[in-house]
């Protein structure tokens, strides 16, 4: 079982491919919002960028406050989506530490699914997926539903 | 997001209210340079002066913003301070994706607020504030406060003007998220008679992308090509700074107010010696993973013993030229520590850097005095041109005043028209020989990336006016699609007419790339329209001695065929001005 980190954000450079990569093909969407990293100047352009993505919580904040059981435990750290049983609470972006689970306006949440779909996107090689020590192999590495 | 028309926010800024327009025209004018001319026709007034409030203030994206790599870049159209006539100026950092995600195809800004204002705009807010508290703000100061005032790090885009703009210089630039610019014919002034010290874009909304497998498909060659072959290596690698040495072997990099064209002392200032000595790190435009923007650094001792603090500073080879070579200024961090200081105060580096060339030059020709200047000028002498640049940015006196209206205008007033390195405007730093020239003083935006001129001088060998001509409209005539798309320039080797017919197509936009040929000659030709009936005589510009005096690689400009050139380019122009569309041509499309 892997997770995505970002370990080299003092190379990034602001391009928002990684992004733009995640709305793209995983969530079917253009933007820079609905997706799993998100990018954002450190106070302006001259201070560099942080990546706004989740970092593989066990136990997960946002799963435990989840009421219904969209958000559940990843073996390994993270949660697994299921779109159908979210009612929009917005709870789990409440819950969540470091901002990394993005509401639309009507509350749908976006978040990381550890799919590492934005890693090869990055021309800096700021992203890399490692491995997690004793988390078991790639069996729910899907992540679920987007 | 993907529409037959356009979507336009017309915000009027004596009310502070704005107003979403349906725009027709998608099918012939694309978007960016395309929209834009549209827009100036339907919002501008040709005959009243720039600083009228009615004038808009425009920014227009394209149908491929944000759906490609690259297509990264906005236009931003006015009425020039310059010449009084309609203008172009192109600029990246996140203004082209926050327009996006504010779902507008363009912003048009018109009147004036009551006080020194900031808007902010977004898909769900309009907002106008007062920010009189920010009069005479350089950038940097202008930039924090904005940030604290309009939320979205990393999904907005600010632009601001700093003093230049506020005293209404035709060389004022618009700085765009700290490292790029709306540099040239005078934007920041356009803004700065708005009473509108900048302007917060918040890209806040997300769209569904168009289902089949053609556009991700595409996607993904285009991504590859950027960033797996060799195309895009110099921009990322040096930069456009990987020029100085080009051209001064080839004896076409203007240096000391164009005195001569290559010196020993431009090794100093190569892009090789800004990457060893000064470069901190690379950054990109939104949407680009090319990351051009190359940063350096200039520290400063502000105290005894040993207080300083540092800078960061974006670098190329156009403000190299300007600050650099053209004022013999010949240590890197000399050259930043000016470009830094046309960037507080929001002056554009390259036409400053030109005047102040000139300047120095009537100077030591004994033509003006420190009763001008203030501060005597000298080449080479940074501190002295440190200073120059907040004199020039807040026009300070008559000089400075006039200087800021113009090289030409100053050199018209105390002498040495002869040696103003004027083209239109203030020149780029390419001294390849009269093609360029002529390109440069005649082009819609009096810029080297109007056409490939400096390219074809190097490749050329006969002066042939007629296949010289030929070349510099077909090439503009590409660059205009591009820029409706709103491509970045870099990228043209890989956005050919087909690919761009290609992108539109996988996204939806069938009409559109069905007709790219045809859509491309009407936008370049609606372009000079609006233009010509501003007021543009491409026949009457004046293209200085100093420019017939060029030695080049290839030996002396010919001053005949420069004239020739001219000639026919100014014929070609009002030629496509004056056109008629044709029955086939996309204005007459339903």
């Amino acid at each position: 079982m892997k997770i995505l980190t970002a370990p080299h954000m003092e190379r990034c450079i602001g391009c928002h491919s990684c992004s733009l990569a995640c709305a793209r093909l995983v969530h079917k969407n253009l933007s820079w919002n609905t997706a799993g990293i998100r990018i954002a100047s450190a106070g302006g352009l001259s201070t560099g960028f942080e990546a706004r993505t989740c970092l593989a919580c066990d136990p997960a904040p946002c799963a435990a406050a989840c009421p219904t059981g969209a958000f559940t435990q990843r073996a390994g750290g993270g949660v697994v989506v299921r779109k159908t049983q979210c009612i929009r609470c917005g709870e789990c972006a409440r819950a969540c530490p470091v901002d990394a689970v993005y509401l639309t306006a009507d509350s749908d949440p976006h978040v990381c699914l550890h799919c590492g779909r934005c890693v090869g996107f990055c021309p800096h090689d700021c992203l890399e997926m490692r491995a997690v020590p004793g988390a078991p192999a790639e069996a729910a590495a899907a992540g679920g539903e987007s | 997001m993907i529409r037959d028309h356009f979507r336009v926010l017309h915000v009027e800024l004596g009310t502070g209210r704005g107003e979403i327009v349906q725009v027709d025209g998608r099918d012939r004018c694309a978007g960016g340079s395309g929209l834009a001319a549209l827009l100036f026709s339907t919002y501008g007034l040709p005959g009243a002066p720039w600083d009228d409030p009615r004038q808009p203030l425009i920014f227009a994206i394209g149908p491929l913003t944000g759906l490609f790599p690259l297509m990264s870049k906005t236009v931003c159209a006015f009425k020039s301070p310059t010449h009084d006539q309609y203008a172009e100026s192109h600029a990246g950092g996140r203004s082209a994706l926050s327009l996006r995600f504010a779902d507008l195809d363009a912003l048009v800004v018109t009147g004036r607020a009551p006080t020194l204002s900031c808007l902010c705009v977004g898909s769900r807010r309009i907002e106008l504030k007062d920010v009189h508290f920010m009069r005479g703000f350089d950038i940097h100061r202008t930039g924090k406060l904005f940030r604290r005032m309009f939320p979205g790090a990393g999904h907005r885009s600010i632009l601001r003007i700093g003093p230049a703009g506020e005293s209404l210089s035709a060389m004022a630039c618009v700085i765009v998220d700290t490292y790029r610019h709306f540099g040239r014919l005078g934007a920041g002034a356009a803004m700065g008679a708005k009473n509108l010290k900048g302007i917060a874009i918040q890209g806040d909304a997300s769209f569904p992308l168009p289902q089949g497998k053609d556009y991700p498909k595409l996607f993904q060659e285009v991504y590859r090509l950027l960033t797996d072959t060799e195309m895009m290596t110099k921009y990322h690698n040096l930069g456009t700074a990987e020029n100085v040495i080009v051209l001064n072997e080839i004896k076409a990099l203007p240096f000391r107010n164009l005195q001569c064209t290559s010196d020993p002392a431009a090794a100093a200032i190569s892009g090789e010696a800004f990457a060893a000595k000064t470069l901190l790190r690379n950054a990109a435009c939104a949407g680009c993973p090319v990351g051009c923007i190359h940063i350096g650094f200039v520290r400063e001792k502000f105290m005894d013993p040993n207080q300083y603090l540092y800078r960061q500073v974006s670098y190329d080879h156009e403000p190299v030229f300007a600050v650099g070579c053209m004022l013999a200024v010949t240590d890197p961090f000399a050259a930043l520590s000016l470009m830094e200081e046309a960037d507080g105060v929001g002056l554009d580096v390259m036409s400053a850097g030109v005047a102040l060339a000139w300047a120095t030059e009537a100077t030591e020709k004994g033509l003006i005095g420190t009763a001008e200047t203030i501060v005597p000028l000298r080449f080479g002498d940074a501190a002295a041109y440190r200073n120059a640049m907040g004199h020039l940015a807040r026009r300070e006196n008559e000089f400075y005043a006039l200087l800021g209206a113009g090289t030409l205008k100053a050199a018209r007033r105390f002498g040495g028209e002869d040696f103003a390195c004027v083209l239109g405007q203030e020149m780029a730093g390419y001294a390849t020989g009269e093609v360029f020239f002529v390109s440069q003083a005649l082009g819609l935006r009096h810029s080297h990336l109007d056409a490939g001129g400096y390219a074809f001088d190097q490749k050329q060998k006969e002066k042939d006016v007629v296949k010289a001509v030929d070349f510099l409209i077909a090439d503009e005539s590409s660059r205009c699609l591009l820029t409706s798309m709103v491509a970045c320039l870099f990228a043209r080797g890989v956005y050919t007419e087909a690919r761009i017919a290609e992108a539109l197509a996988s996204v939806g936009y069938t009409g559109l790339a069905a007709a790219v040929g045809p859509v491309s000659a009407h936008i370049q030709r609606e372009r000079w329209r609006v233009r010509v009936a501003t007021g543009y005589r491409p026949e009457e510009i004046c293209i200085p001695k100093r420019f017939r005096e060029v030695v080049t690689w290839k030996g002396p400009v010919d001053a005949e065929y420069l004239e020739r050139l001219q000639g026919e380019y100014s014929r070609r122009i009002r030629g496509m001005a004056e056109e008629t569309p044709s029955p086939q041509s996309p204005a007459s499309t339903p």
